[in-house]
């Protein structure tokens, strides 16, 4: 019931958002803003074109690299600075000015460093991505609720025991969040970086279609873009909110 | 001071202090990085010398009115959002996929609909903060007593004037946690917007100084940048810790 309602509800958002898009379409003119009905004509061509595949294949690829980047230097930042109190307390400010920080700021040093180069571009997205990771799941170690260490060590569980069965699970549903959360700014990041310096990915389609005044490449690779955040923010929703209920 | 904070000090002088050595025994080439004293250096000789006043004028001017914007007509939007129950709902799934799409994807399509000026800026930098206060405006009122507005009932207070005598002042905690979020969003959405492409600004100019080269230049208005944002940041969370605290003795 509850789950139909919301379906209803997201297609609702939808029809709202593309009935927007026509009007807005009417108001500019179609070589501004072409509709979503051009817009989906060009997107069956396009997407399964030779030039779209390999853009999209450079993101991907890069954007895998960052996120494996991003999740594990932010979860070793947060675990640690979770279980080692000190560090956390002395950290923690440092580590929420950077997250506040328009980052954007820095690509250049991140270009001057590496060049324009995938590693580059990386760089940039992980360092969106671990902030977000990092305190969440600081975050989570630290509210473990001090009654489930007592029983794990009143039923005598090794150090091991207790990681495996006390903390992992009771820090799960934050850290999940974390990651979602690092999902979405590592992408981000590897968009701006695409953006603003580089010879391919879909953040450079997008500036290239701009340039060039191709509008309906602009807006397909933007709903490409968007659908592709938005589904895998769903998915990554639905899990946390599964581990939320279970625990 | 506490002795966190004095380790706090300790840790970030330590760096920038590391930084400075590598920099000036060659470790860091001076093409990348220049050393933090000449980046201080550099900053204060461009503000003394003017030479990128109307840049730094337009681009906090510009941050400053996106912020604005967003925080009144957050709230607002909010108020109305709240007072229907039913579109509150439909809204939710958008509310929580908003940030999670990176918008940044159609700046280039404001610049094609607006052109190349200041107004896909401004509605970048509102973009990105709006939803926020938008989502902190709904979480307060959410928690104003239910008894305050049995109150403005039984005084027979209008619409306008319950919002703004009686929920406004009640979930101004909440509120303020908004303008903090719309504050560092508006900063981030300009800025980024600036360096993509902007006929002018802070961030062109940094982007233009890493294509010159000119890396004393790029270094300290990257400096000035980094101050002014982490200054704002921190003055707001000082202002929102102090919220909170009290929110936690209003507690009932």
């Amino acid at each position: 019931m509850i789950a139909t309602k919301r379906t209803a509800d997201t297609a609702m958002i939808l029809i709202i958002l593309l009935l927007m898009w026509q009007a807005l379409h009417q108001v500019v003119g179609a070589t501004a803003l072409p509709g979503p009905v051009p817009t989906l004509a060009y997107f069956a061509k396009f997407v399964p074109s030779q030039r779209f595949i390999e853009n999209a294949w450079a993101t991907l690829v890069c954007f895998f690299y960052a996120l494996i980047l991003s999740y594990g230097i932010g979860l070793a930042i947060g675990v640690w600075m979770g279980i080692h109190r000190l560090s956390g307390a002395v950290g923690e400010p440092i580590l929420i000015s950077l997250y506040t920080l328009p980052k954007v700021t820095l690509y250049p040093v991140v270009l001057l460093i590496f060049g324009l180069s995938l590693s580059g571009r990386v760089t940039f997205g992980a360092m969106h991505g671990v902030l977000p990771v990092a305190l969440l799941t600081m975050g989570a170690i630290r509210n473990i609720p001090p009654v489930y260490l007592k029983s794990a060590r009143t039923l005598h569980l090794s150090r091991w025991q207790t990681i495996l069965t006390v903390l992992f699970p009771a820090t799960l549903p934050e850290v999940v969040a974390g990651l979602r959360i690092g999902f979405t700014l590592t992408l981000l990041g590897v968009l701006l970086a695409e953006m603003f310096a580089a010879k391919q990915g879909l953040g450079f389609l997008i500036i290239n279609a701009m340039q060039l005044l191709q509008a309906e490449e602009m807006m397909t690779v933007a709903v490409v873009l968007f659908a592709f955040a938005a589904l895998a923010n769903a998915l990554l929703l639905w899990i946390e909110h599964r581990l939320h209920r279970r625990v | 001071m506490s002795r966190v904070g004095w380790i706090r000090i300790a840790v970030l002088v330590i760096a920038i202090g590391l930084l400075e050595l590598c920099c000036r025994i060659g470790l860091i080439d001076h093409r990348v990085v220049i050393p933090p004293s000449q980046m201080a250096d550099a900053l204060v000789r461009l503000l003394i010398s003017g030479d990128a006043n109307d840049q730094i004028v337009r681009t906090f001017g510009i941050v400053i009115i996106a912020a604005l914007t967003s925080v009144v007509a957050g709230f607002a939007l909010g108020l109305i959002i709240h007072a229907l129950p039913r579109v509150r709902q439909s809204l939710d799934p958008f509310f929580a996929t908003y940030y999670a799409v990176p918008i940044f994807i159609f700046y280039p399509v404001l610049i094609v609909i607006f052109g190349l000026s200041v107004i896909p800026i401004v509605l970048m930098g509102v973009a990105t903060a709006i939803v926020a206060m938008i989502i902190a405006t709904l979480n307060g009122l959410d928690r104003v007593p239910q008894v305050l507005t049995k109150v403005a009932r039984v005084h027979r207070m209008g619409t306008i004037a319950t919002a703004l005598l009686l929920k406004l002042p009640a979930a101004a905690p909440h509120l303020f946690t908004g303008v903090k979020l719309a504050v560092s969003y508006a900063f981030i959405g300009v800025i980024a917007s600036e360096f993509i492409l902007a006929p002018a600004g802070l961030g062109r100019v940094i982007s233009d100084a890493y294509s010159d080269f000119n890396n004393r230049r790029m270094y300290a208005l990257m400096l000035l940048l980094i101050i002014v944002a982490t200054a704002v940041n921190m003055a707001l969370h000082v202002v929102d810790q102090r919220w909170a605290e009290r929110r936690g003795i209003a507690k009932p």
